[in-house]
């Protein structure tokens, strides 16, 4: 079974499913976490097999075309078909490397109901998985939903104290937006071709890609898919959720909404949105563009005056989320293969940031900014990490988000220099913000709430390095992910410009 | 096919068997027992006879027809009605000391369910809404020391008088403006070009008189109240296995009478639809009490079923049948739980999760096909009938205007889920919920068969196709 490339696919949903319906049944914490753990290493392993297994330059026509497909419902023509592209290895590989991570980080923290916790983490994953892997228009909506429920019900029971609003909020905002991409989905559908003989249409992506669509259609089906991925990713002004959930949210929730459940919203925008609705696509791009733009500079200058620490990193996040969608919107080579490595960057950096303001509010209790001060003079480890860590969000050079933000910002600059200026703009806030947060919370004299530090946990200084290696790793040699994605960037770009 | 619906004859017999059986039950536990073996024989008849062997034959001169889609909306009713019964059994002697005679009452409801769908004479849809709505006019106030439940049977004897009238009043129309003079539905001179205006003016009160049996807006008055009045399990009855037996009846009569002239009536639909969407929705955000809620939502899930009528395609049919399945499923699942307790408010919810994992499990289940979450049968539904109108092609916004009520949906079923799983007890509301471990069994059966449902919908779908 395993060593056929087609198996990977299946394992990544399955290995996360399976043991997170176990896991329910295993009520000593202990072991949960411990069983919780084992089984993201194992989605790990599986992933880096499936990585060495496919050499996407000699086979490229593995992609989409080849993937396994079950009959699932085949009289309204929709299968269980799943399959890897480089986008999708990507991204499972985000998955599936930040999952042990997350568990390792907080593998001191304590929840009630650990067995739930876990089960639904991992639901959670086995979501996102076949998100990214689904090769099936209703397939994909139905992993799209079945990964928001789990993180629901988790953001919901574990965190602060306005947490049952909050994520109530995201909730209702982010069904809303699934349901009219349900419209837009059904429609798409009664538009394409039949692939099998017992239904009239196809859910089939290669369906969905060849579908008959006149511009005017393209106009409105355009927003009803861009509603509910602006909402995931979040593109201003569909953001306002985002805030108040990773404030109030457990530390692992967060660390999946913002680094992985993000990358949902960009993924389908580069999957079902830019092939499908390319002449909408060049229609509204500069409006979207606008928008993301916005987003950028509004978001870079809340970030400046966020004294929460949990509030701070989502709003630098937003920011950073903004340029990356302005760069999809752009379209063009250099811009799309910059979000291809944005994508990874940002999983990696994101989790690395909610990494360091878990350690600080473990060991002071406090994530006010304006109430720490000094804390670099107790933990020089930690202070270490967190400067490489913040180089890496102000992209500089060696750091991995000098690479993306820089292709990013070249297509920007080829679409519209603009853009280019103002993403600039937003770059050099990021640089002020993250700078004084460094500063304000790690430098300068230390204070009582610094004096009565507890040390940082070796399991969590190890994630902290590992993460701070992968940072320094893809901003010196980031061609193995160019060249893994190269094929997905121009297939796009392709059936783009075909219809 | 020239043999009688046999659930008719069959439902209508063990209705009087109930009855007179009343005197003889000894113990109140008997007449659960007798009721369950009544529908089991109902049901294994209504099956011989989808596979084409009746029990008995009777000539009824083509006033009622039998096709597969009624015989399948039958089996589907007939094991929801299974399940209420074995779920809800019990609690029929909550009610009052006569059990018997509620069960009797059922079965004769459910007579009139199986007229509803298969009749093929104008006449007999109407002695089939009579004989469907008398029974549920007595069983709503059969509680009878109850005020709440005598105002709920009185006004729903009222408004179920008075839209029976005009049903009548559309009928009567229907037949002085037909040409040929016949009372058959399939033969109804629509003409050519614009209707003729008898047979639109029958055409609006017809539809007016079933839009009150399906309680959708602006005739669903009467429904918040009569299903908040009724004793909750007969409330849970009427407000699935009733009312997706008038929806079959509306169904069957649109697209086989009027089905030609769609375009001419499709507005009327479209207006009805988006108000039952609307109203139901955005007033059940605001109830305090579960119960009501749900009174509610079943208005909005009527305005979703409302789009089979509004596309009257293949795959509304198949929609109908799947929404009628997931919808009466997941309300009688839900409902069970809450006749166990004695607050029915959402306060009384809180800290559900910690007092009765199960049932609190279950009841997650339940309110996620209700809101339409993939996964479940709620959600397949959903799909299908958004299909079906998106098939249809015209007015797509309304499609759009559903999912948007379908989101507001999620704002009321999910405040009971938040109450069930992150809010704590109340000390002294709904301490003890005794429940025993047959019922618990039940229970994971129902919500099974939701789940079963939302990922292989098929296994409901083919069988119209038999």
């Amino acid at each position: 079974m395993l060593g056929t490339y087609y198996t990977f696919p299946e394992l990544l949903i399955w290995i996360p499913f399976i043991t997170g319906l176990i896991a329910i049944f295993i009520k000593n914490e202990k072991s949960v976490k411990m069983f919780a753990l084992l089984s993201s290493i194992a989605t790990l392993v599986v992933s880096v097999i499936s990585l060495c297994y496919t050499d996407v330059a000699a086979h490229p026509e593995f992609f989409y075309y080849n993937n396994v497909s079950y009959v699932w419902m085949p009289y309204i023509g929709s299968s269980f078909s799943v399959g890897l592209d480089g986008m999708g290895f990507l991204l499972t590989f985000l998955t599936a490397f930040s999952y042990p991570l997350i568990f390792a980080a907080t593998y001191k923290s304590e929840y009630k109901n650990a067995n739930a916790f876990f089960a639904l983490m991992l639901l959670t994953q086995a979501g996102i998985m076949g998100v990214f892997v689904a090769t099936d228009a209703l397939l994909f909506y139905f992993f799209w939903e079945l990964a928001l429920i789990p993180i629901y019900f988790l953001c919901s029971r574990w965190g602060g104290e306005k947490r049952i609003a909050a994520t109530f909020k995201f909730f209702v905002y982010t069904f809303l937006g699934s349901l009219l991409m349900l419209v837009g989905i059904i429609f798409v559908y009664v538009h394409t071709a039949p692939v099998t003989p017992d239904s009239a249409h196809s859910f089939s992506i290669n369906a969905f890609y060849n579908a008959a669509l006149s511009s005017g259609q393209q106009d409105w089906l355009f927003w009803l898919f861009f509603i509910a991925f602006a909402v995931k990713i979040p593109i201003f002004p569909f953001h306002t959720w985002q805030p108040d959930v990773y404030e109030q949210s457990n530390y692992p929730s967060v660390m999946v909404l913002s680094g992985l459940m993000v990358k949902m919203g960009a993924f389908g925008v580069i999957r079902w949105i830019l092939p499908i609705f390319p002449a909408a696509v060049a229609k509204y791009e500069h409006l979207v563009m606008a928008l993301c733009i916005i987003g950028l500079i509004y978001a870079s200058c809340i970030a400046l005056y966020q004294n929460d620490l949990k509030r701070f990193v989502a709003w630098s996040s937003i920011a950073h989320l903004g340029l990356m969608s302005a760069a999809i919107f752009a379209a063009n080579e250099l811009s799309l293969q910059g979000v291809m490595l944005e994508m990874l960057n940002h999983g990696i950096n994101i989790l690395a940031l909610w990494i360091v303001v878990d350690i600080i509010e473990k060991k002071t209790g406090v994530r006010k900014i304006s109430q720490l001060s000094g804390l670099a003079g107790k933990s020089p480890a930690l202070a270490i990490f967190l400067v490489i860590i913040a180089f890496a969000n102000i992209a500089l050079p060696l750091s991995n988000s000098f690479v993306s933000e820089f292709l990013m910002l070249n297509g920007l600059f080829d679409f519209n220099i603009w853009f280019a200026v103002f993403g600039t703009i937003g770059i050099i806030l990021s640089a002020v913000y993250m700078l004084s947060m460094v500063q304000r919370t790690f430098f300068g004299k230390a204070n009582v709430v610094a004096e009565q530090a507890k040390k940082m946990s070796a399991g969590q200084g190890i994630v902290l390095f590992a993460l701070v290696v992968a940072i320094l790793f893809l901003g010196i040699y980031p061609e193995p992910v160019i060249h893994l994605t190269q094929s997905t960037v121009t297939d796009i770009l392709s059936k783009m410009s075909l219809k | 096919m020239d043999h009688i619906m046999n659930a008719i004859i069959i439902t209508a017999l063990w209705g009087v068997i109930m009855m007179f059986g009343g005197v003889f039950f000894k113990k109140s536990t008997t007449p659960k027992f007798w009721a369950i073996a009544g529908i089991i024989i109902v049901l294994l008849a209504n099956l011989f006879e989808f596979f084409g062997h009746p029990f008995f034959n009777v000539d009824t001169k083509g006033m009622l027809k039998f096709d597969s889609f009624g015989l399948h909306f039958n089996t589907i009713a007939f094991i929801c009605t299974l399940l209420f019964f074995l779920l809800n059994g019990k609690d029929f002697e909550k009610i009052g000391m006569h059990v018997s005679e509620y069960f009797a009452l059922m079965f004769f409801v459910l007579c009139g369910l199986s007229i509803l769908s298969s009749f093929n004479t104008l006449l007999l849809l109407f002695l089939g809404i009579e004989i469907l709505s008398i029974p549920l006019y007595i069983l709503t106030g059969s509680d009878k020391r109850n005020l709440k439940g005598n105002e709920a049977a009185l006004k729903y004897l009222l408004m179920g008088a008075f839209s029976t009238g005009i049903l009548l009043m559309g009928i009567a129309l229907i037949y002085g403006g037909n040409t040929l003079g016949s009372f058959y539905i399939d033969a109804i001179n629509l003409g050519t070009g614009n209707l003729p205006v008898l047979i639109a003016g029958g055409l609006v009160l017809i539809l007016v008189g079933i839009s009150f049996k399906v309680s959708a807006a602006p005739f669903h008055f009467w429904a918040p109240d009569v299903y908040d009045g009724a004793p909750a399990v007969v409330s849970s009855f009427m407000m699935t296995i009733v009312k997706i037996a008038a929806f079959v009846a509306f169904f069957r009569l649109f697209q086989t009478s009027f089905g030609a002239m769609q375009h001419q009536w499709q507005m009327l639909i479209v207006v009805i639809t988006a108000a039952t969407l609307l109203i139901g929705n955005i007033t059940a955000v605001f109830q305090k009490s579960v119960k009501r809620m749900l009174a509610y939502s079943s208005i909005s899930h009527a305005g979703f079923m409302m789009f089979t009528l509004f596309a009257l395609n293949d795959t509304a049919k198949e929609g109908l049948l799947l929404y009628a399945a997931a919808y009466s499923i997941a309300t009688i699942g839900i409902f069970a739980v809450i006749i166990k307790m004695s607050d029915y408010s959402i306060e009384g919810f809180n800290g559900l999760g910690k007092k009765q994992p199960l049932l609190a499990l279950t009841a997650v289940i339940f309110l996620l096909s209700l809101t339409g979450i993939p996964l479940t049968a709620g959600f397949t539904a959903k799909f299908y009938v958004l299909m079906a109108a998106v098939k249809d092609g015209h007015q797509l916004w309304l499609v759009v205007l559903a999912v948007i009520c379908a989101a507001i949906g999620a704002v009321y079923y999910f405040k009971v889920i938040q109450a069930i799983y992150f809010k704590d007890p109340v000390p002294g509301v709904n301490d003890e919920i005794n429940v025993s471990s047959s019922f618990k069994f039940l229970l994971v059966v129902t919500a099974a068969l939701i789940i079963l449902l939302g990922f292989l919908p098929g296994l409901l779908i083919d069988w119209i196709y038999y």
